[in-house]
């Protein structure tokens, strides 16, 4: 992805703020305050000009607070700060991840969590909800229309510039009608309470509507920490929301089958809000994709899987609506699908939200919704939004030109740029250069009243202390109008007294309960029981681009345990003191380093290294070393990220041992001397860890298309550092040394296995029978080529053909020459055991593994790029 | 005059195309002054699927996949036309550009709101203070506005250079400017965003020109381009034709096939490729007075 796209992704942040005055006066409202609320929440002061969600007017704590406030209070404050502990690590384990754009901390930030949760009355709640269902119903039919007829703009509602000047209104959408005219089948609003406790919306998000998925995150470590709190406070749960989504999302597909494809189009492991987007895919169980998986086929959309093509009903779409197809949208979008939009003409696919519905994301529409609620529903609209002046109009120009350093003053359609900030007031000279823009092109500008939020109690490190706080909440558009996810996504500034909440902006978050006078019931997101369902062995296919991920997952995964194998025999070897004898043992390892790029070529005769002191700093640098493509560290990271590509299909815990293990290759501080010892302690526990990966795939997947190539690229890996390591053996004089052997086996983990069948010195062809043929030996060369041979045999195109296929072909040819090796033929070959018939057979295998790791990718992971056909010019 | 047009573009790929999708504006559209006769568009190979359909402007649109694999693709449109000569507008007679602007600006009269949507920014052009500026020396005050236009279409002419190779698709207008160099492209787009900076509704016309041969030469087959100009909205008189490459007032001897804000609007063809590498595209146009 392009900087392009990652600030395009980034922009549009709600920032909410309010006025400079009215933040550091808590002190005499406090003073004020009347009966103080005991325990944890005594010292709790309230801000003053601002609403406070747990204390009422008089300084009284609200009813509905009140059994969450004694909860809190047993546990104590010492308890709760162990919470808060348990809420990062749980966070962190789950590896709730939000991506900050331009951070030198690296781009995945962990997410945010406050422990205390904002409690909304149920009362409350219900007058938010049929607020919010009414503000739905009202967009989606403004949406319909500009996407339509246009009345609404003919008649005088809507002013032609709003929709005609922004590039959010997509013209070439223009007369695709979705299914039930339905735009915007997700919602979500940023609402804000006033000082005088009203509720409002500070914008409206129709394009994508993202954080119900950390809202659910969000649920499922608060209600883990707080477990007493959530049990008794009758708080209503979220799972019966996303139930309605997908039976929401099912109803939308146009085949008429009890299996609908539904999948989830991500812009990939950059966007920003790529955890919640794995992770609503997993919770929802559809497919995670990308616009390269998918193509249109007489005007339908297909998801390309290793046997073919499958028909693709719904896409839950976390695209930006012009990204989605580069032949009608942006013509510069890799992120999409080409010939969508016609697709979608013809009704073959639905999207959600439809595409063209971030038009209605424009802040300045704001203003006109009232007057839209009146006309298209004949009622008034229910919730307020923030005052807002479109300055396309002449008399919210004038007012805005008039009021400009009192304002908000913001881009009123999508822009990367902001205009203003609550950290710095423009100058003079700026605000004259603002004026003259807003001259120049009005309908871009819009301002708004700058916000005061309301706070909430929000865990610091001084305790509990109310904090300013947003809250957005979501809707989905159901078969019976629009429903409103109970609890939402809240978001608390940063500092006590700090003023924006933007997650971009370092802000935190906080789970939202919506209290239930009754105990509530529990909804599972799985088929309600009883329903009859086709029984299935094969679980969904696998995308060609997942298959390549898996194969290059089980690539690293071993080259991260041959790799750590191989520094830990060098490191218990190596001795500063008798450099110049271990080196004939040392050899063939480091020597395979080297080919393999974990340590730096020596440049003296191969092999030789007489520094001891340089060796030492090389091997060290081979696992430590983030800058040196193959060292331990290095591919640790490279392991995570395809695990993170592949998170939707994988579970959490192969994620946590994968990411205790990059944690763990972190170089120490430069204060602290390394030592060798030290890096073979780290080495074995990322032995561990990869046993815990390996042991995890072995028992935890089913055995189908993913696992098949994970194993494939293990199989591989392993089989081109054994004939790395035995070929530079073998090039040695030395080879039949019993050290230099103990340390073929060592490597090989086969030490115990041959001590139990030879219990003598090792002898080399014994030891070359056990690491190369024995196929009862799994570290063996001839166990990983029968494992191949039998995947190989499932593999889908593979069936279909008469005759093998390109790997087939090396495969085979491969078994051959090794089932009809003697090991036995190397004896009377010293000092030319390169030349033996082992020799040769480990030469040519080597030689032919690359070809057969290019063979599978061409046959399954082939996806050629997109492109623009030229263009002639117009002269 | 009637006219017989080919239009032919060739792209071959050095490498095979698994399947494509393209969209080809190239149906001349039929107004007031201008009748299609017929109309043919072949395509080799021949694609899996065709249709055509009207665009948000009205343009005809002829989408097409071919999901066989192919190493060429040919897409040639014949249109046989006729274009009626137009009375040049007698431009001092024009309203006065600054109540045009006034017209344009919100609230709108309904009966502007169709070209008030040529007024704002869209996907290629951006209006700006320079332009304005620019825009500005042929509009002086209570300037007719088609006098001005005018005017700006003749500077257009004179102060930039036509040259094919100094500009592609892609070049934005900040560096056409700098450069005073373009094609019929850039010149349009010029006159456009010019014009938008003052306030006033003008949009792109994608077409052909008739071209002579030189005096005592024959007339080179297929040696002419597709051609571009502009349009300006004038409330008396409708839409107002301006080309700014040779300085003149469109009349029998451009042919227009589709309008939009901008090129990326009315691209005669554009198409997504999987596979290919990197190739060339052909074009050729062949305007033939019959």
């Amino acid at each position: 992805m392009s900087d392009a796209d990652k600030i395009k992704t980034s922009r549009d942040q709600t920032y909410m703020f309010q006025s400079q005055s009215q933040s550091a006066t808590g002190k005499s409202a406090a003073d004020k305050a009347a009966p103080a609320p005991p325990g944890l929440l005594a010292n709790y002061q309230q801000t003053r000009g601002a609403f406070d969600e747990f204390l009422g007017d008089e300084g009284a704590p609200r009813a509905h607070y009140s059994g969450l406030t004694q909860s809190l209070d047993e546990l104590g404050s010492a308890e709760l700060e162990r919470r808060q502990e348990t809420c990062q690590r749980l966070v962190h384990e789950q590896g709730i991840t939000y991506n900050v754009y331009d951070d030198p901390r690296g781009l995945e930030r962990p997410w945010q969590l406050d422990p205390v949760p904002l409690l909304i009355s149920s009362d409350e709640w219900k007058s938010l909800e049929t607020a919010l269902i009414q503000r739905a119903t009202l967009i989606n039919l403004v949406l319909a229309d500009c996407y339509g007829p246009q009345e609404l703009i003919r008649s005088g509602w809507l002013p032609p510039a709003l929709v005609f000047a922004q590039p959010d209104f997509l013209r070439p959408c223009h007369g695709t009608k979705p299914r039930g005219d339905t735009f915007l089948h997700f919602y979500a609003a940023d609402l804000a309470r006033s000082p005088d406790g009203q509720w409002w919306v500070m914008s409206d998000r129709t394009q994508i509507p993202t954080g119900a998925g950390y809202a659910l995150a969000n649920r499922l470590v608060t209600s883990r920490i707080l477990p007493e709190a959530f049990r008794d406070g009758h708080v209503r749960r979220l799972s019966g929301f996303f139930r309605e989504v997908q039976k929401t999302l099912m109803g939308l597909a146009q085949r008429r089958t009890d299996n609908p494809r539904i999948v989830l189009l991500t812009p990939g492991p950059y966007n920003e809000t790529y955890f919640e987007q794995t992770y609503l895919a997993r919770y929802l169980g559809y497919m995670l994709v990308e616009g390269q998986d998918l193509t249109v086929r007489d005007d339908k959309v297909f998801l390309k899987t290793l046997s073919g093509l499958e028909q693709v009903d719904v896409i839950l779409r976390r695209v930006d609506d012009d990204w989605c197809d580069p032949l009608e949208l942006r013509n510069d979008s890799m992120l999409g699908v080409p010939g969508l939009v016609e697709a979608l003409r013809s009704g073959n696919v639905t999207v959600a939200n439809a595409p063209g519905s971030g038009l209605l994301q424009s802040a300045a529409f704001l203003s006109f919704l009232p007057g839209l609620c009146r006309h298209v529903l004949d009622e008034e609209l229910k919730l307020p939004s923030v005052a807002t002046w479109w300055c396309g109009q002449e008399s919210a120009r004038s007012y805005v030109l008039e009021n400009l350093d009192e304002l908000f003053i913001k881009n009123a359609f999508r822009s990367r740029s902001r205009i203003m900030s609550p950290d710095k007031k423009l100058t003079a000279a700026e605000l004259n250069l603002l004026r003259r823009r807003i001259e120049f092109k009005p309908e871009l500008f819009i301002g708004q009243e700058w916000m005061k939020l309301s706070t909430a109690p929000s865990w610091g490190s001084n305790g509990v202390s109310p904090r300013r706080v947003s809250l957005r909440v979501y809707l989905v558009a159901t078969g019976e109008g629009y429903r409103v996810l109970p609890g939402g996504l809240t978001r608390v500034a940063a500092k006590d007294g700090s003023q924006a909440v933007a997650m971009q902006r370092g802000g935190s978050s906080k789970d939202t309960w919506v209290l239930d006078e009754k105990p509530v019931d529990e909804v599972s997101l799985l088929q309600p029981a009883g329903g009859k369902i086709e029984l299935r062995r094969v679980g969904n296919n696998l995308p060609s681009r997942m298959a390549d991920n898996f194969f290059w997952l089980g690539r690293y995964a071993e080259r991260a345990d041959a790799s750590a194998r191989m520094l830990r025999s060098a490191l218990l070897r190596f001795s500063p003191e008798r450099t110049g004898s271990s080196m004939p043992v040392l050899a063939p390892l480091l020597h395979t380093l080297e080919i393999q790029g974990q340590l730096t070529r020596s440049d003296v005769e191969t092999g030789m290294r007489h520094n001891s002191e340089a060796l030492e700093a090389d091997l060290l640098a081979a696992i430590y070393d983030p800058a040196r493509p193959g060292s331990l560290c290095s591919t640790a990271g490279h392991l995570r990220r395809l695990a993170m590509l592949a998170r939707d299909r994988t579970s959490n815990d192969v994620w946590r041992v994968l990411s205790q293990m990059e944690e763990r290759l972190v170089r120490p501080t430069a204060s602290i001397v390394m030592l060798a010892g030290d890096a073979v302690g780290v080495l074995n526990q990322t032995l561990l860890g990869l046993a815990a990966f390996h042991g995890l795939a072995r028992e935890n997947m089913t055995r189908a298309q993913g696992w098949r190539f994970l194993d494939m690229g293990y199989r591989i890996e392993r089989m081109m550092y054994l004939c790395t390591m035995l070929d530079s053996a073998l090039l040695s004089p030395e080879a039949d040394n019993p050290s230099v052997l103990e340390a073929v086996l060592e490597v090989c983990d086969s030490t115990i296995t041959y001590r139990s069948r030879y219990n003598l010195v090792p002898n080399i062809a014994a030891v070359y029978d056990l690491v190369l043929l024995d196929d009862t030996n799994p570290r063996s060369l001839l166990f990983q080529l029968i494992q191949l041979v039998k995947h190989f045999e499932r593999l889908p195109k593979e069936r279909d053909s008469a005759l093998p296929s390109p790997g087939q072909r090396i495969l085979l040819e491969s078994v051959t020459r090794v089932r009809l090796l003697d090991p036995r033929g190397i004896y009377g070959m010293e000092g030319h055991w390169h030349e033996s018939e082992v020799g040769r057979v480990v030469h040519e295998i080597l030689r032919d593994l690359p070809r057969l790791s290019d063979a599978i990718a061409v046959s399954y992971f082939a996806h050629s790029a997109i492109s623009r056909t030229g263009q002639g010019g117009q002269a | 005059m009637n006219y017989r047009i080919i239009h032919r573009t060739a792209y071959d790929y050095p490498e095979p195309v698994t399947v494509s999708h393209h969209a080809a504006r190239v149906k001349p559209r039929t107004n007031v002054t201008q009748q299609r006769d017929s109309w043919e568009l072949v395509i080799k190979p021949e694609p899996a699927l065709r249709k055509m359909r009207s665009d948000y402007f009205g343009n005809r649109v002829c989408f097409f996949s071919i999901q066989e694999i192919h190493e060429q693709l040919e897409i040639t449109a014949t249109s046989v036309v006729s274009v009626e000569s137009v009375t040049p507008p007698a431009v001092s007679l024009s309203l006065v550009w600054e109540r045009v602007a006034a017209m344009f600006r919100d609230p709108v009269s309904p009966e502007v709101v169709e070209p008030y949507q040529f007024c704002f920014d869209s996907p290629l052009l951006r209006a700006s203070p320079e332009l304005a500026d620019y825009a500005r020396q042929s509009f002086s005050k209570e300037t007719p506005m088609l006098a001005g236009v005018l005017d700006l279409n003749r500077r257009i002419c004179a102060d930039f250079k036509y040259d094919p190779v100094a500009t592609t698709v892609a070049t934005p207008l900040e560096e056409v400017l700098a450069k005073r160099r373009g094609v019929c492209q850039d010149f349009a787009h010029l006159g456009i965003a010019a014009l938008r900076s003052l306030g006033l509704p003008a949009r792109y016309v994608s077409g052909y020109l008739r071209t002579r041969p030189p005096e005592g030469k024959e007339r080179l087959i297929g040696a002419d381009a597709s051609h571009a100009w502009f349009s300006v909205y004038c409330p008396d008189l409708g839409w107002v034709d301006f080309d700014p490459t040779n300085d003149l007032i469109p009349s029998d001897e451009h042919i227009t096939v589709a309008y939009g804000r901008d090129f990326s609007e009315v691209t005669p063809l554009c198409g997504i490729i999987t596979g290919g590498g990197a190739h060339e595209v052909r074009v050729s146009v062949d305007v033939k007075p019959i």
